[in-house]
């Protein structure tokens, strides 16, 4: 008696793990076919021109992308580019010149404080500390000067990119054999020139790897970019100029979307930074991957 | 005559010296950087702790006090709702991957958690406003907490999985050996063997979504007054800190960084005690 | 003495591609010793794996024959039935880690849902615990973590686990391959007066252990049951050449 219940108990849970598994995968399959079903009215509408239109006129119901494209991919990688300097020479400190002891621990984890800090909070304290400096720095240049648009944006979003960057260069460093970097000390070369002329080329793909996930998590940043963009869906001028980014207009006007098309336009926007991220994501991993063998 | 004169070896000398020191430069910026933000949060918070920032609601608009009671306990719910759905799914997950590594399935699965990690929380917010909001009519704090509880989803499979997989197989067999069935296995032996490492996976995944706003602008939404319905919308602490901010008021802008320092404070609590765990619940085997 | 108490028909044993044990017939004796022998891969711990259905955890394994349990077909009870009336010891002392002294013990009923009242339970306990001369050094600390114990004390709570279930067959899988000496010596003599109460089949790498205290020996090769009779005819006069060979150390 005891038994028969035991073995069904057992045959329950065997599947119950079996379904919530296929559940998670098919799962992504669902975001997908619920964003693209979701749009259709507006790819229907809108076209293939959406990509490229350069008027966002909800009023008028003409929608173009073109100014959130450029905008999300200049912050995003300006971003990187800021970034990019800091993380290689953090992730360099604490994996080639100093990887173990105490002190080098206390500073890694307090750059992973970085990534404690909510994209909400950044944002609030971007507007209050460094749109006032940009604004200063604008009008010495003798520009219109908001104090928020892309140049804040970008560096707010650099400094939230920090601790992941890091992180994975600081990993993929660590895999480089001891043997290559023996090899180059023992001609006769510099720390400086093992690092730029051994560890860094034999890494490539790696740091590579590492960057381009650093950009995937860059174009999906929704709220510290849209308290510090700046929320103008015009083409922009120079990097100082307010922008608009993907994420930033579907969080803004998401709510307020009249009309079928307007919201399903706006979803839309969502499924191509779905597109796009999934695809560097997978991209990204796929290179890490390889290279971890 | 060797290939390198002492000129040039003098030269690569301090270039070596430069970078080195940029090295260094940089990455005390870095820190620097992490000190200078979180000294000013600090700095514009502590003065808004007071008691009413816990105990009362925020006032209309132009009235001057206030506080966010009704976003501490919309987190609290929202977070706790989330961690119900998802802790018990993610392990399940988790347990299957452990055990079945190198099935076909196990392999999707690990890629499908992989990009579900990487999407955009705003996105993950549009798809449940059309599976939820939309059909419902209202926003609600259960819809919040399920785009919440799919981001949790996958730091607590991975951290599951990894460290179920790190148990010895001989424990397992042992089990089984006194004729244990594999559900008994699981739930007396191999999850409390593993319990350190799933708790710090399901801490990693509550600090993930503590601060989050996004997915829950079209999901839970908001609401000004005390609710502690789930059917209901809710605010919370990170959504009034991004409504307050992109606001005009002071009084509002105070509030917020009352705000900040609580969620940095627990975020980081909650980071602390991720890291501390990591070495001190290690079962021996 | 008892009459046959486990008897194997044709039995084999194939991972994927690769057949280890190649139709093996022979029955055991209860309430005795018997050892498996032989070299490295000759097939005796898949063997003792199959009699409680281990091989059930590895996908590419494959079982055929038969293994009766007195007269019933091990392959067709079920496998939780099985494992209760067939206990195992393994190589490395395995207690669970998350459970006392104590839970350990009782592992066995904790596992399968068992409710005791408390007065079963301790006596349970330390009936197992005497059995297995553990009783003296752990009685007053039984709620301790069972990792806090010796290498030998472990494996010897291990024992007192499988024991504890009143099996009717006890698997030790080179139960002692781990250990100091000293406990090895110590499981050796508990081995030997256990086997006037359970019938034990130890699986070792060790000649004089089975030399020591087994009833029976079994030598394998390759998969094929060479020579099976009394330990001592085993030793001071084997019928097969291999066996001859092994015993005198010629190959391991």
């Amino acid at each position: 008696m005891k038994n028969r219940w035991r073995i069904l108990e057992n045959k329950i849970f065997v599947k119950w793990l079996s379904i919530v598994t296929i559940i998670t995968m098919v799962l992504l399959l669902i975001f997908f076919l619920t964003l693209l079903v979701s749009s259709w009215p507006a790819i229907k509408a809108n076209g293939f021109g959406f990509l490229w239109g350069k008027t966002w006129d909800p009023v008028a119901n003409h929608f173009g992308m073109l100014p959130f494209l450029i905008g999300t991919l200049i912050t995003s990688f300006l971003s990187l580019l800021i970034s990019a300097p800091f993380s290689i020479a953090a992730a360099l400190f604490l994996g080639e010149y100093y990887p173990k002891g105490v002190i080098p621990n206390i500073f890694r984890n307090v750059i992973d404080l970085l990534a404690a800090i909510p994209s909400v909070v950044y944002g609030f304290w971007g507007l209050y500390t460094l749109a006032p400096l940009i604004s200063k720095l604008e009008l010495k240049l003798h520009l219109p000067a908001p104090g928020v648009g892309i140049f804040t944006a970008s560096i707010v979003l650099s400094i939230m990119l920090i601790p992941y960057s890091v992180s994975l260069i600081r990993q993929v460093i660590s895999m480089t054999p001891i043997s290559l970097k023996e090899a180059a000390y023992a001609l006769g070369s510099t720390r400086a020139e093992v690092i730029t002329k051994v560890i860094i080329p034999s890494n490539i793909s790696g740091i590579s790897a590492g960057f381009l996930l650093s950009l995937g998590r860059a174009l999906g940043e929704t709220m510290a970019v849209t308290i510090l963009i700046g929320n103008s869906p015009e083409i922009p001028h120079n990097i100082f100029s307010p922008s608009y980014t993907m994420a930033s207009v579907i969080a803004n006007e998401f709510t307020e979307a009249v009309g079928d098309v307007y919201l399903s336009t706006l979803i839309e926007v969502g499924l191509l930074l779905f597109v796009v991220t999934t695809i560097i994501n997978l991209i990204g991993r796929l290179i890490i991957k390889k290279v971890s063998y | 005559m060797t290939p390198y004169d002492i000129q040039g070896l003098k030269g690569r000398r301090i270039k070596d010296r430069i970078f080195a020191a940029m090295v260094w430069g940089l990455t005390f910026s870095c820190l620097a950087v992490v000190f200078i933000i979180l000294f000013y949060i600090f700095k514009m918070g502590i003065g808004s702790l007071n008691w009413a920032l816990f105990s009362q609601n925020p006032k209309p608009v132009g009235e001057t006090g206030g506080g966010m009671l009704n976003a501490i306990v919309g987190s609290l719910i929202v977070v706790v709702l989330a961690a119900i759905i998802a802790i018990p799914l993610g392990i399940s997950v988790g347990i299957y991957l452990a055990e079945n590594r190198g099935r076909k399935l196990s392999d999707w699965v690990a890629i499908a958690v992989d990009v579900l990690q990487g999407i955009p929380s705003i996105v993950i917010g549009i798809v449940i406003y059309v599976w939820i909001v939309k059909p419902t009519g209202k926003f609600s704090a259960y819809s919040g907490s399920v785009a919440l509880a799919i981001m949790m989803l996958p730091p607590i499979i991975k951290n599951t999985e990894e460290t179920l997989v790190l148990i010895p197989v001989t424990l397992k067999e042992a089990s089984l050996a006194l004729g244990a069935s594999y559900f008994r296995t699981t739930m007396k032996i191999l999850l409390p063997a593993g319990i350190g490492g799933i708790f710090s996976g399901c801490i990693i995944g509550i600090a993930r979504i503590a601060g989050e706003v996004a997915p829950l602008l079209f999901t839970a939404f908001g609401n000004p007054a005390l609710t502690a319905n789930i059917f209901k919308p809710v605010d919370t602490i990170p959504k009034v800190i991004f409504t307050y901010a992109s606001s005009p008021y002071d009084d509002w802008h105070r509030i917020a960084w009352g705000g900040s320092l609580i969620l940095v404070t627990f975020i980081i609590v909650l980071n602390a005690v991720i890291k501390i765990f990591e070495n001190k619940w290690k079962v021996q085997f | 003495m008892e009459g046959t108490i486990l008897r194997t028909e044709n039995l084999r044993v194939s991972f994927g591609d690769n057949l280890v044990v190649k139709g093996i017939d022979m029955e055991i004796t209860g309430k005795q010793v018997t050892a498996f022998m032989g070299p490295s891969g000759c097939g005796k711990t898949t063997i003792l794996r199959a009699i409680n259905r281990l091989h059930e955890l590895t996908p590419e394994a494959k079982v055929e024959g038969k293994i009766f349990l007195h007269s019933e077909n091990i392959n067709e009870m079920e496998a939780m039935t099985v494992r209760r009336r067939v206990g195992m010891v393994f190589q490395r002392p395995n207690p669970f880690p998350t459970m006392s002294i104590y839970e350990n013990v009782i592992s066995g009923f904790i596992l399968n849902g068992v409710k005791l009242k408390t007065d079963e339970k301790n006596n349970i306990v330390e009936d197992a615990l005497k059995k297995v001369a553990l009783w003296e050094e752990v009685k007053d600390h039984l709620k301790k973590r069972s990792t806090s114990l010796s290498g030998g004390q472990q494996q010897r709570l291990c024992l007192a686990r499988a024991v504890a279930m009143k099996p009717e067959v006890i698997l030790l899988d080179e139960p002692t391959s781990a250990l100091d000496p000293l406990s090895t010596a110590k499981i050796e003599d508990l081995l030997y007066e256990l086997k006037g109460n359970y019938t034990l089949i130890i699986v070792t790498h060790n000649m004089q252990q089975a030399a020591r205290i087994s009833d029976k020996t079994a030598f394998f090769y390759l998969g094929e049951l060479l020579e099976y009779d009394d330990t001592k005819k085993v030793f001071t006069n084997p019928k097969n050449e291999k066996t001859q060979n092994y015993i005198t150390g010629r190959f391991g």
